[in-house]
Order: C-alpha cells, then sequence, then structure tokens
C-alpha cells in the first residue's frame, strides 16, 4: 500500500502546492481549475521524482514563519542600509570582504535556504561552496570585519535553520 | 478623508518607495567599481524595490477592482530564482579573477567553482590549484 502511495504521489505536500499556485495563476477557484491543478499535481511530482527521490521531513510551521518574518524585516532595514551605503560612500572607502563561512547544517535544503536568504538579505551575496559542502563563500559589500559578518549570519540565521531542518 | 483616499495615499507611498529602490539598485550598477561588489545592486532593487511595486499593485487591484493574488507568486518566483542567477555571475566573476582572489575555505579542500576538472571551458583559463 505505502509503495503504491509513493509511486502514485511521490510528494503529497508538493501536489498541494501546484494546485494552490495553479488556482493562483488561473486568477479564480472553480471546479475546472481545481482539476486541472490536481491533475499537474499529480504529473509533475511523477515526473520529477527522479531528481528528488528523498521525501521532506516535516517541519514546524511556527518556526518557519518566525523564520519568514525575520527575513523579511532584515530585508526591509539592510535595504535601507545598503542604498545608504551605495549613495554615500565613495568607491575606495567601502570594505568589500570575502567571507567563508563554515558550516553546521548538513541538509541540502536547509544549506539551499541559507545561500539564498544570504544573497536576499542586501549587502551580503552567496558566490560558491567548498568542494566538499562544508564552507560557503559570501561577498560583503561593505564590512568592517569578516567575523562580524560570519557571526552575525550564523547566529542570526543558520541556528534557526539548524533547528528546523535537524 | 474616506477610506478610498487612505488606500490611494499608501498605494502611491508603496509606488514611490518601490520606485526608489529600483532607483538606487541602478545607480548601484552604474557607480560601483568591481563585478563583485556590482552584484550587490541589482539584487537588492529585486527584493524591495518589486516587492513594494507588487504590494501597490495587490492593494490597488483589491481596493478597485477585482482581487488579484498573482502578485505572491511572482515574488515567490522573484525570490527563489534571484539568488540562482546572482550564484552564476558571482562564479563567473571568480573565474575571471578581476575581484581579488577568495580566501581558503576553513574545511575542505577548495572552492567548488576552482576545483580543478578534467573539461576545458575555452576562453576561461584553468584555476591554477595552490
Amino acid at each position: 500500500m505505502t509503495k503504491v502511495k509513493r509511486s502514485f504521489l511521490p510528494h503529497p505536500f508538493l501536489t498541494a502546492i501546484l494546485i494552490v499556485v495553479w488556482c493562483l495563476l488561473s486568477g479564480g477557484i472553480s471546479l475546472g481549475t481545481v482539476v486541472f491543478g490536481a491533475i499537474l499535481g499529480i504529473l509533475i511530482p511523477q515526473a520529477t521524482a527522479a531528481y528528488w527521490p528523498d521525501a521532506p521531513r516535516a517541519v514546524g510551521l511556527f518556526k518557519v514563519t518566525v523564520y519568514v518574518l525575520i527575513v523579511v524585516w532584515d530585508i526591509i532595514v539592510a535595504n535601507v542600509v545598503v542604498a545608504w551605503v551605495v549613495l554615500t560612500k565613495r568607491n575606495r572607502d567601502m570594505k568589500s570582504v570575502w567571507v567563508a563561512i563554515p558550516l553546521e547544517l548538513r541538509t541540502p535544503e536547509a544549506i539551499a535556504i541559507l545561500a539564498g536568504t544570504i544573497t536576499l538579505t542586501p549587502g551580503t551575496v552567496t558566490a560558491d561552496m567548498s568542494d566538499e559542502g562544508h564552507c560557503l563563500l559570501i561577498h560583503a559589500l561593505d564590512a568592517d570585519s569578516a567575523e562580524a559578518v560570519r557571526d552575525d549570519i550564523k547566529n542570526r540565521y543558520e541556528r534557526r535553520l539548524k533547528e528546523i531542518f535537524e | 478623508m474616506n477610506v478610498t483616499d487612505l488606500v490611494e495615499i499608501i498605494i502611491a507611498v508603496a509606488l514611490v518607495i518601490g520606485a526608489l529602490f529600483t532607483l538606487v539598485g541602478s545607480i548601484g550598477l552604474l557607480k560601483l567599481d568591481t563585478a563583485m561588489k556590482r552584484l550587490h545592486a541589482p539584487t537588492k532593487a529585486a527584493t524591495l524595490g518589486i516587492g513594494s511595486l507588487l504590494v501597490a499593485s495587490m492593494l490597488h487591484s483589491f481596493a478597485f477592482g477585482s482581487g488579484s493574488l498573482k502578485e505572491i507568486l511572482i515574488m515567490v518566483f522573484l525570490f527563489v530564482t534571484a539568488p540562482i542567477s546572482a550564484n552564476f555571475i558571482a562564479k563567473v566573476a571568480i573565474h575571471r579573477g578581476q575581484d581579488m582572489p577568495p580566501p581558503e575555505p576553513p574545511k575542505d579542500q577548495n572552492w567548488a567553482t576552482l576545483n580543478p576538472t578534467d573539461e576545458t571551458v575555452p576562453g576561461i583559463e584553468a584555476p591554477a590549484k595552490t
């Protein structure tokens, strides 16, 4: 039974998201959109199941919400800070640094979200990962010290992602 | 002053904020000097600039017509895809070596981009292994 369920609906949560996305795209909830969304929601996870063999683990919705709110707040605050730096600081006064962050996270999804978060928050861009996936390379636009950026990211984002995913 | 006026003011403020941050992103792209620094400007304009414009669009559609939530999808797709293109540009910038070279990783051998492989890409020199 579980095997049949697994091959028919490899990712039930993805199916639900695809139905919601299809309804949003077609701009309304009607029987037609829900049925067509369900067809897509069943076919797409089956077609892509080979690339995504493991079922995602359940994550705490409350902690995810807190994380998203923190990231959105940081994006707004850092946008203002970076806009000020871009407009007022001369190029040679900016101290751009590379920051290498040793990772404690091991889940690929968590590392991907951490890398995305770092790029979305202004002032830092994820540039690369070490060949065996234990470090992230980050470029900071204007930072006093690489250590401060590293500790900030580790305390603010990585610790929370570790609680969510691991 | 009724509710419609208030909503209109909020929409106008959101539009101005969005336009302002998109402008700052463009100014940054022109003003900053190295490839890695320039990368910071447009990825920032994409977040708050476009986000604010989309909030204005959503408010307008709910206040003055049929409500639309497509903007949420635009925001989600933008937030998911923007880091990936930024990552590609950063990798090219590292390969071309115009910026200062990145430090050694504290763990592991090398950065994935700089790992020597058997393939040689025309136009890009194989990175020197230190």
